[in-house]
């Protein structure tokens, strides 16, 4: 690794580049070796910029340090502190004794646990939704192409340019009465897995990689005698797995976040998912230590996941991004 | 094998030939040339925009001018709603926080993703750390992030926000008491929610930048502020006009955090218009009022990214 102003060539193999990370898999090898930024290899011998990448780069730490870990640092220690601490002097917390008990009762008492439960069988089912209703539609646009193709296109990218806000009330109304079939889908898990399905952004950009798969596969795939359904099962969706965890990965995160939508549709304590849980906890009876630990509960699980697939998750993230753009 | 070659199309159009010839109209040639298996694909998608997305939309824009009570039938009252909504007395004020936000949202969030994602680009090493740590936040969800921060900002000076000031002398500060604090203290939450997540974009678009266009300028003798600023920030410009859009748009669009921050409060100093649609349905029962104030909110935010549309494109390249 090259050291700040000692590098006659900056290291070739910047592996901690999220979108240029060549090695992991040979065949997305996406763009080359970024040599230089801005700073270039003669600038950073000058003492100068010596010092000033050195002042920055810990100005930028300690402010990220208290920035990124300190809340959950903060909220890991309040979780296991007594209420009075907490609320009489926060910053002393560090020193008082540890109070596991609050924890167990904010993972069983204010149910956080059966909650968290709710929201992964949230997260997991508007994905499903999702993937089932975008690589479909997809398919549809991208290969099989019929006269109709076009005006359902079109019609699904127009609602792209609409502004969510619009469709919030009728979607309520939607859910608590559907519309030909008269099915109430307030309190059940549909009526939060099916409206996500309706996502535009994934339907195109699945149908941007579609396109993207040499239709010459496709043809030796039909020559060979396999069906469109076939073709779409065998061919496309194994060749378009990284897209797809792509997609997968923004919808569970999108789910996991959401507040506005389950808080309105699933309005029975025992379906909520874990943002309603906690936002509804302050109004209730639980002690001030076990709504920290609650919150607590709820930051730490995304965080362990995000730190052990970092690298999967960033990168899926900024593809994504360059899909966007 | 013949056979296999001779089966019909199933439909798997191939680019670079004329468009079919039009077959003859027949239930089995519709069916053999794959007119039902792209049905069949059809009908999820379709099923889900109607129920979903297109319905929604277009009874949105048809309950905007009707009575709904859920209870008996919708009733037209002509432009009513509209009239009802724009003669609120707190719409003004709902209005103009919302732009408040978004200002405030553009001038000290907006920068701090881009500069934070011009260091990191600029890192030879570690630089997986600072991204993991301005990433951090993005993962917290909105609902605990906000639970949290709510609590530090308590206005007493033990609060933790007040006591970590009050170690370089500063404040303590009321915060999301005060009618003046609460609306920046709204907007340092959200930059901090979302800074890290808008910096893995920036940082892949800074990525792309020819790296010979530094070292042209660099020949030309510029100092490294100066390519930052003449070759960076231009470099970005699309990226960095699409997502100033994006965050108008969801600005505008504001719920979680003042809902569960200060409710609107204190004394209406964070109301904002998506509160008031929120609270026209929601707690009034009014739909039809919801509806229209939202059709309002829509059609300004269209008309905004047209006008941002034609604005930008003249800066844009080509």
């Amino acid at each position: 690794m090259s050291v700040i102003g000692t590098g006659v060539i900056v290291d070739p193999i910047d592996d901690q580049q999220p979108a240029a990370r060549p090695r992991r898999r040979g065949r997305t090898k996406v763009r080359e070796e970024r040599e230089r930024g801005a700073i270039s290899a003669t600038d950073r011998k000058r003492p100068v910029v010596k010092a000033w990448m050195w002042v920055l780069q810990i100005v930028m730490l300690v402010g990220l340090l208290f920035a990124g870990l300190g809340p959950l640092a903060w909220s890991a220690r309040a979780s296991v502190s007594t209420s009075q601490d907490i609320l009489r002097d926060p910053m002393s917390i560090w020193l008082k004794p540890f109070q596991w008990g609050n924890i167990g009762q904010a993972w069983d008492g204010a149910q956080i646990g059966s909650s968290l439960g709710n929201t992964v069988f949230v997260a997991l089912g508007s994905t499903v939704a999702t993937l089932f209703v975008s690589t479909t539609g997809a398919y549809l646009l991208s290969a099989l192409r019929p006269k109709w193709g076009p005006i359902l296109s079109g019609a699904v990218l127009a609602t792209l340019f609409l502004p969510g806000v619009i469709s919030l009330v009728p979607l309520y109304l939607t859910i608590l009465k559907m519309p030909v079939i008269g099915v109430n889908l307030q309190n059940t898990f549909w009526g939060v897995w099916l409206p996500a399905g309706a996502s535009a952004f994934n339907v195109i950009v699945l149908k941007r990689f579609f396109d993207s798969i040499p239709r010459e596969l496709i043809e030796a795939a039909r020559i060979d005698g396999a069906g469109a359904v076939r073709v779409f099962t065998t061919l496309i969706l194994p060749l378009s797995r990284p897209i797809i965890g792509v997609v997968a990965l923004l919808t569970i995160v999108a789910s996991w976040k959401d507040y506005l939508w389950p808080m309105l549709v699933l309005s029975s304590p025992n379906l909520q998912p874990v943002s309603v849980t906690l936002a509804n906890m302050p109004n209730g009876a639980m002690p001030f230590s076990v709504q920290m630990a609650a919150v607590f509960l709820t930051i730490i699980i995304p965080v362990i996941l995000f730190v052990i697939f970092q690298k999967q998750f960033l990168r899926g993230v900024s593809s994504a991004s360059g899909l966007k753009g | 094998m013949t056979q296999t070659l001779e089966r019909p199309s199933t439909g798997i159009s191939r680019p670079g030939r004329p468009p079919r010839r039009k077959r003859r109209l027949s239930f089995t040639g519709w069916f053999r040339s794959g007119g039902f298996v792209a049905v069949l694909f059809a009908v999820p998608i379709v099923l889900t925009f109607l129920y979903f997305s297109w319905g929604p939309v277009v009874s949105g824009l048809v309950m905007s001018f009707q009575r709904t009570n859920l209870v008996a039938a919708p009733v037209w009252v002509g432009l009513n709603n509209f009239a009802f909504v724009l003669t609120d007395p707190e719409l003004p004020q709902a209005a103009l926080n919302t732009v408040y936000y978004a200002a405030l949202g553009l001038i000290l969030g907006f920068p701090v993703p881009i500069i934070l994602a011009v260091f990191i680009n600029e890192l030879r090493r570690g630089s997986w750390a600072y991204n993991l740590l301005a990433y951090l936040p993005a993962v917290v969800p909105p609902v605990a992030g906000i639970l949290l921060w709510k609590f530090f900002y308590d206005p007493s000076s033990d609060g933790i926000f007040n006591s970590i000031l009050s170690w370089v002398g500063l404040g303590p500060f009321p915060w999301l008491n005060s009618e003046a604090m609460a609306m920046p203290s709204l907007v340092l939450y959200t930059t901090w929610a979302g800074a890290g997540a808008t910096a893995i974009i920036y940082l892949a678009a800074i990525g792309g930048i020819n790296t010979e266009l530094y070292e042209a300028a660099e020949i030309d003798g510029s100092g490294i502020w100066s390519r930052l600023w003449h070759v960076t920030l231009p470099q970005l410009r699309n990226i960095i006009f699409i997502m100033m859009l994006l965050q108008l748009i969801g600005t505008f669009q504001l719920f979680t955090e003042p809902f569960l921050f200060t409710g609107g409060g204190p004394n209406n100093a964070t109301q904002t218009v998506m509160l008031k649609i929120y609270k026209y349905a929601f707690v009034n029962g009014d739909y039809g009022s919801a509806t229209a104030l939202s059709v309002i909110l829509a059609l300004f935010l269209c008309l905004l990214s047209v006008v941002y549309y034609y604005f930008t494109r003249r800066w844009s390249p080509s």
